[in-house]
């Protein structure tokens, strides 16, 4: 036994006492007894007991009495009823008001052992549940977010202040920071936590599929429903929501949502039954959903009922600090994936990452870690791992405007400055290039 | 230095052999001196006629008193059907960390069980839960080893699967125990 279990012995009769405290003892547990379930009431008050063996018949308060109070202050103990006269009755009077089970006097020493062996086992096993628990939300929680600069100390502050709120949250930031992530960490930091995350990835679901797959279908309701299905909102009951792309929802969809936000109920598709779900919404977007509502594309009553609280993450090229932290994370998670020794990184391989602009964010350093690990020799990621030779390389004495702008103008100018092709290659809407364009003073060559 | 005294007291009539031998044994287990007397008590009074046995406690009170000031650990063995108010049965108990444990060879017989009379195997039982019951006395828990004396032994069959030696393990809380004595 890693832990000395704690047994309470609570009978009028001393010889009874003697006997199972002796009994126990022998066995190694910490034993206290109590003649009367007042006093054992006022020992409860002040010390912990693993276990407590009840006499079912006591002079003043009763074994039964005695063990409704106990799980008034304290659910979680195990109590054992016994008694000389054993009825059915009183057994499962017992059982219903909380009993761990029920024992007539006198046991079979065979019996009390397996009793208190089982009763033992299952206090392990709860410790263990406990602390896997603890476990789970440490690693969603801090662990998986990286970071030791002020940025970073910053969204871990408001994370924290967040997650014991009711409110809905918008993370922005660009592709590839870790919203999702920022999002689960939300969830289980908050009460709710012991309740479903469910993620939704609205860009990558037409409208139809979207609006099935938040409010679920009936059976029927179109062509392959075969079955009733529950919806995101529902399986999000106590739990939180979290809507990734949160832009890209269609003006149909926007009028929905903001009608469930609004009611927390809604109607299967195909169905005419209302469904009540209580959920946290979380989304995240990399646009400018303020920008958005001006252009008349996302609703502003939305907006503002969705944007209750705004937590920005901010780019990896932001908060150079982190990036060492992250190589050796990302260095130890693979290596141990694919069953490699922990590898080193070269200084000077160090110094190009840390040169780097990283558009494509944490995702990119990520993905060049374990893209060098792959290629590597397993023992020392070089310069030669990396591969920067082909991208473009941070030239400090430029902004990101600076780079964005030349980025921008080469692309148009590769589509002879064919807005929807430009566009398309830049995987940007057309309003957005026309901005850029107007922003950056952008104009064709001659 | 004198060895300390272990004092086995029998009560009932029990083979001179026997009782040697069981001496002999405590002796090598526990590295003590070991004597033996006659308890000369009348044990009805500790007979419960509602359970048609005898009471434990009251019975380890009687050896507690019993046992001599030069003794270091007394040990009582009875040849009757022990149990203590809470138990239906029992085959020894013992005060942990104190000077008297009791041991009943009553339930270790082979012919209560409807097997051959075999004398060898009750005395293996017998030594195992004498020095069980003293090991008691000597401060041991009950041991998780299988096969270590001090594992707890609810049925005859668990008494046989255990050997009659302490493991290294209580040996060595056995050896600290002794030590703690002996300052």
């Amino acid at each position: 036994m890693s832990k000395k279990i704690s047994i309470l012995i609570v009978d009028d009769e001393e010889s009874v006492r003697d006997s199972l405290y002796n009994w126990f003892i022998e066995d190694g547990y910490h034993v206290m007894t109590a003649e009367q379930a007042k006093m054992a009431l006022t020992l409860l008050e002040s010390e912990h007991f693993d276990i407590i063996l009840a006499d079912i018949k006591m002079p003043g308060m009763d074994g039964l009495e005695m063990l409704r109070r106990i799980k008034t202050i304290k659910p979680e103990a195990i109590v054992i009823i016994m008694t000389a006269f054993a009825t059915v009755d009183t057994a499962v009077k017992a059982l219903k008001d909380g009993a761990y089970d029920y024992v007539t006097k006198p046991f079979d020493p065979d019996d009390l052992t397996h009793l208190i062996r089982n009763a033992t086992k299952q206090i392990s096993l709860e410790s263990e549940n406990d602390s896997l628990k603890k476990k789970v939300i440490t690693l969603e929680n801090v662990e998986d977010i990286i970071g030791i600069s002020e940025p970073m100390k910053d969204l871990l502050r408001e994370v924290e202040s967040v997650a014991q709120t009711n409110s809905s949250v918008i993370i922005t930031g660009e592709s590839g920071t870790g919203k999702e992530l920022v999002a689960r960490a939300i969830h289980s930091n908050s009460p709710r936590r012991f309740f479903p995350f469910v993620s939704v990835h609205c860009g990558a679901l037409t409208e139809s599929l979207l609006e099935s797959e938040l409010f679920g279908h009936e059976k029927g309701a179109f062509t392959g429903a075969m079955y009733n299905r529950k919806g995101r909102f529902e399986m999000a009951d106590s739990g939180s929501i979290f809507l990734d792309e949160i832009a890209t929802i269609s003006s149909k969809m926007q009028v929905e949502l903001l009608r469930v936000l609004e009611s927390k109920t809604f109607v299967r598709v195909g169905g005419n039954k209302e469904i009540s779900s209580d959920f946290r919404v979380i989304c995240a977007t990399n646009k400018d959903l303020k920008t958005m509502v001006e252009q008349g594309t996302f609703r502003e009553d939305l907006y503002y009922r969705l944007n209750v609280v705004n937590i920005h993450i901010p780019p990896l090229r932001d908060r150079l600090a982190d990036i060492p932290l992250l190589v050796d994370y990302f260095i130890k998670k693979y290596c141990m994936s694919m069953n490699k020794p922990p590898a080193s990184i070269d200084p000077t391989a160090l110094k190009r990452l840390l040169e780097f602009n990283y558009p494509g964010n944490i995702r990119e350093l990520e993905n060049m870690i374990e893209r060098a690990i792959v290629v590597g020799d397993g023992k020392r990621i070089t310069l030669r791992d990396l591969p920067m030779e082909k991208t473009i390389v941070n030239n400090s004495t430029e902004s990101l405007d600076d780079f964005e702008k030349a980025f921008i103008l080469q692309i148009l100018q590769k589509y002879s400055w064919n807005i929807s092709r430009t566009a398309k290659a830049l995987k940007v809407d057309r309003v957005t290039l026309y901005h850029k364009i107007k922003k950056y003073d952008l104009k064709p060559a001659n | 230095m004198s060895l300390p005294i272990i004092t086995l007291v029998s009560f009932g009539f029990f083979e001179q052999d026997f009782l040697e031998e069981i001496s002999g044994a405590v002796k090598l287990e526990f590295n003590c001196l070991v004597n033996h007397r006659d308890g000369r008590v009348d044990l009805s009074e500790f007979y419960d006629p509602a359970r048609r046995q005898y009471n434990g406690n009251s019975l380890l009170k009687m050896v507690d008193n019993l046992s001599h000031p030069d003794s270091f650990k007394t040990l009582g063995i009875f040849n009757v059907d022990l149990y203590i108010p809470i138990l239906t049965f029992i085959f020894g108990q013992a005060f942990l960390n104190g000077r008297t444990g009791i041991a009943s060879i009553y339930r270790l017989y082979n012919e209560r069980y409807g097997m051959p009379k075999d004398d060898r195997l009750l005395f293996e039982r017998s030594k195992k839960e004498v020095i069980h019951e003293l090991g008691h006395t000597f401060g041991l828990f009950h041991c998780d080893n299988p096969i270590c004396v001090m594992r707890s032994s609810t049925y005859l069959e668990d008494v046989d699967l255990k050997k009659s030696h302490i493991c290294q393990k209580c040996r060595n809380s056995l050896e600290i125990s002794q030590n703690v004595v002996a300052i």
